[in-house]
């Protein structure tokens, strides 16, 4: 992604120019900076795409440059939920357990083909949801079959223009998202 | 042992196990109410030692439903197949070999989760993969669910 | 005067409580619930529940034609993608009486056997951040993304490929293929050296892994425990030396074995397979015969009725493949003789009697994948 796109954000600039409060737009720019910039994630990967998440995480492409510094175990100490891998009918339950225990603002990141829509796994299975949107509200998807761990960057930096629109006036709810 | 003498130690032990033709391992067809019994020999003579139970396997032939158990001998490196099968097909049931191959009890209660067979004297049988209260069997041939599968 | 009365109390160290390790935990390696049944910290029994990635595999197969099956046998095992491939295709082949050149035969048993170090190096540093020691994942994710590279080269992807097709390959190996991997072993022998500095000679990592987990021989070939978990325990299982496959009867390797049966036996007996794998390679690098990559097939597939058994040695133990065909296009029974299934099923008797943090590390050298078990 080049870096002009990467700072290009038009809705940003129109609020910007229709007359947002000075103040509160600088505490936005301020609160948007410190939410995007340390994203942590919930180790969560139930197949294939797991091991590409873990190699984004390793020494070649590495995650913490983007501020995602540490994976935490708890759901409550997480931002992010990458879902990587296939969900299916038993797992979609803990899943929603999970989503619901971690505290606002929080993101999801659909990654990998059987995440977004259910993959090579779409005909002709009994178990397997089809998509993970049908369980939570997903900000980001990712394709691929496994995506590339570039690509899981490239979503990542995605997920950080998308957080950069937030404002303290119409804050991220996920009653919104889930109406 | 070569596969001409153990044909003829299975059926001097079985007389009513029918042999099949041209099968990569040696085969036999065997009435359900002799499996257990043979598969006890089978395990502990000591010219036979099937001790490691590699397969278990459940079929659903549209009209009957089968299990087939591939078997070898680490000692004499001799392989061996059984099959049972039965017409009943609302409450098939065969006896369990959990007690003789510790193996068997995760595989049987495959078998019984995705066919329905039920195994006799198994100590814990219930579902493995799916829920408890999941309706059906899906690995049967008349297994249909509209609101799961996508047909291509 | 009141008398005191004494109520009997209840001694709280004796009471059992089952505590979850839920799907979603650090160390599962996927997604496996297992109840354990603790008495203070000592393990007295122990509750797998499988089934939150099982995708029905084995039904989808009855309506996918065998090369379309291909792809989703990568999805099972996917660290070892190209054994489970291999095993399809070598089932095909026999059936249909199919015999491959030379080459193939080559070419797929060194990138069976680079696939089988990738995913020892994988296990290797999963055990070791399991135990608490981050470094090894960064040390074992860096080499391994050096044979990722090599089978990018060649095939176009990292992790998922495909490559085997019955009757061959899909495409030629790249021209580069034959220097990579001798850089590759030449890196590697160096690289190695490191892993037993780090991990194997560390004082706290035998404190926590020698007579930790002890499965016996017996125990190991009655639970049908394969692959390296169970030559830890004097178990000759490997089939590819007793059923020889591809290119296997024409090397020289060992077959390691230990008998001490406990959770340092199962990591020597890996580490020492990842020796012994680049000696195969070296032995067949040089010598890749010239010829097609792939012979001609028809369009569409059908097997000829009947039943037909293939076993490989996967990275994890013994994968077999039974289908039973009626000569359709498509099976009528395909089931998968998953080898982490069976080495599961063990982890109940092994645990019993230790403490709860051994589990993890019991858990780490049985080396489980979990849509292996499933399907």
């Amino acid at each position: 992604m080049k870096e002009a796109d990467f700072r290009d954000n038009e809705t940003l600039e129109l609020f910007k120019k229709s007359g947002g409060n000075i103040l509160l737009t600088t505490i936005d720019a301020i609160f948007d900076w410190g939410r995007s910039n340390s994203i942590w994630p919930l180790t969560f990967a139930t197949s294939c795409c797991g091991i590409e998440m873990m190699a984004a995480g390793a020494a070649r492409h590495d995650f913490a440059r983007f501020g995602i510094e540490v994976y935490r175990a708890s759901p409550r100490q997480a931002d992010v939920i990458v879902v990587a891998g296939t969900i299916v009918n038993k797992m979609a339950p803990v899943l929603k357990r999970l989503y619901d225990q971690m505290s606002d603002p929080k993101y999801v990141i659909a990654m990998g083909a059987c995440a977004v829509s259910g993959g090579p796994f779409f005909y002709n299975t009994y178990h397997v949801i089809r998509g993970v949107d049908h369980v939570i509200p997903v900000d980001v998807y990712v394709p691929g079959c496994p995506p590339r761990p570039e690509a899981l960057l490239y979503g990542v930096m995605q997920l950080q223009r998308k957080i950069k629109l937030e404002t303290m006036r119409s804050p991220r709810s996920t009653d919104d998202l889930l109406r | 042992m070569n596969n001409e003498q153990l044909k003829e130690r299975i059926l001097g032990l079985v007389p009513d196990a029918e042999f099949q033709e041209n099968k990569q391992f040696l085969t036999f067809l065997i009435p359900p109410a002799r499996l257990h019994a043979l598969a006890q020999k089978l395990r502990d003579e000591e010219d036979l030692a099937f001790d490691f139970l590699f397969c278990l396997t459940g079929v659903d032939l549209i009209k009957q439903l089968m299990v087939i158990y591939h078997m070898e001998s680490t000692r004499h490196k001799h392989q061996l197949v059984l099959k049972v099968q039965t017409e009943d097909r609302l409450n098939p049931a065969f006896d369990t070999v959990c007690d003789l191959w510790k193996t068997a009890e995760f595989h049987e209660r495959e078998v019984y989760d995705l066919l329905g067979i039920r195994f006799n004297n198994h100590p814990d049988l219930r579902r493995i993969f799916l829920d408890e209260d999941w309706k059906g069997h899906p690995l049967r041939k008349d297994y249909t669910d509209e609101v799961n599968i996508v047909e291509l | 005067m009141k008398e005191v009365v004494n109520l009997p109390v209840k001694n709280i160290e004796e009471e059992e409580y089952h505590i979850n390790m839920g799907p979603q935990h650090p160390s599962t390696h996927g997604v496996l619930r297992l109840v354990v049944s603790l008495q203070g910290e000592i393990v007295k029994s122990l509750k797998p529940h499988c089934g939150y990635i099982h995708r029905g595999i084995e039904k989808m197969c009855e309506k996918d034609t065998y090369p379309q099956i291909i792809h989703l046998t990568d999805r099972m095992d996917y660290l070892s993608a190209h054994i489970n491939n291999h095993a399809v295709c070598m089932l095909v082949e026999k059936a249909l009486e199919v015999e491959v050149p030379e080459r193939v035969k080559y070419i797929r048993t060194i990138i069976d056997e680079l696939n089988r170090i990738a995913s020892h190096q994988l296990w290797w540093c999963s055990f070791g951040m399991d135990m608490g020691g981050l470094t090894c994942f960064f040390y074992g994710l860096r080499d391994r993304e050096k044979i990722l590279d090599i089978f990018e080269e060649s095939f176009g992807s990292r992790l998922l490929h495909s490559y085997y097709t019955p009757g061959g390959l899909m495409m030629d190996i790249h021209p580069n293929f034959q220097k990579s991997v001798k850089d590759f072993i030449v890196y590697f022998r160096k690289k190695i050296k490191d892993y037993d500095d780090l991990l194997t000679g560390n004082i706290i990592m035998q404190e926590r892994t020698k007579g930790v987990g002890i499965l016996s021989k017996e125990d190991a070939v009655s639970y049908g425990v394969t692959g390296p978990s169970g030559r830890g325990s004097g178990f000759s299982c490997d089939v590819r030396k007793n059923h020889p496959y591809g290119v296997y009867d024409k090397v020289e390797f060992n077959e390691i074995l230990m008998h001490e049966g406990d959770t340092f036996a199962r990591y020597m007996v890996r580490m020492h397979e990842m020796h012994e794998s680049m000696k195969i390679i070296e032995q067949l690098i040089d010598n890749i015969p010239a010829g097609d990559y792939s012979v001609k097939m028809k369009a569409v597939l059908k097997l000829p009725a009947g039943e037909y058994f293939q076993r490989v040695e996967a990275a994890r133990g013994e994968l077999g493949v039974y289908v039973l065909s009626d000569g359709n296009k498509t099976p009528f029974r395909m089931k998968f003789r998953s080898p982490n299934f069976s080495n599961l099923s063990a982890l109940d008797h092994i645990s019993r009697g230790g403490k709860i943090a051994d589990l993890v590390a019991i858990g780490g050298s049985l080396d489980y994948v979990i849509p292996d078990i499933d399907r």
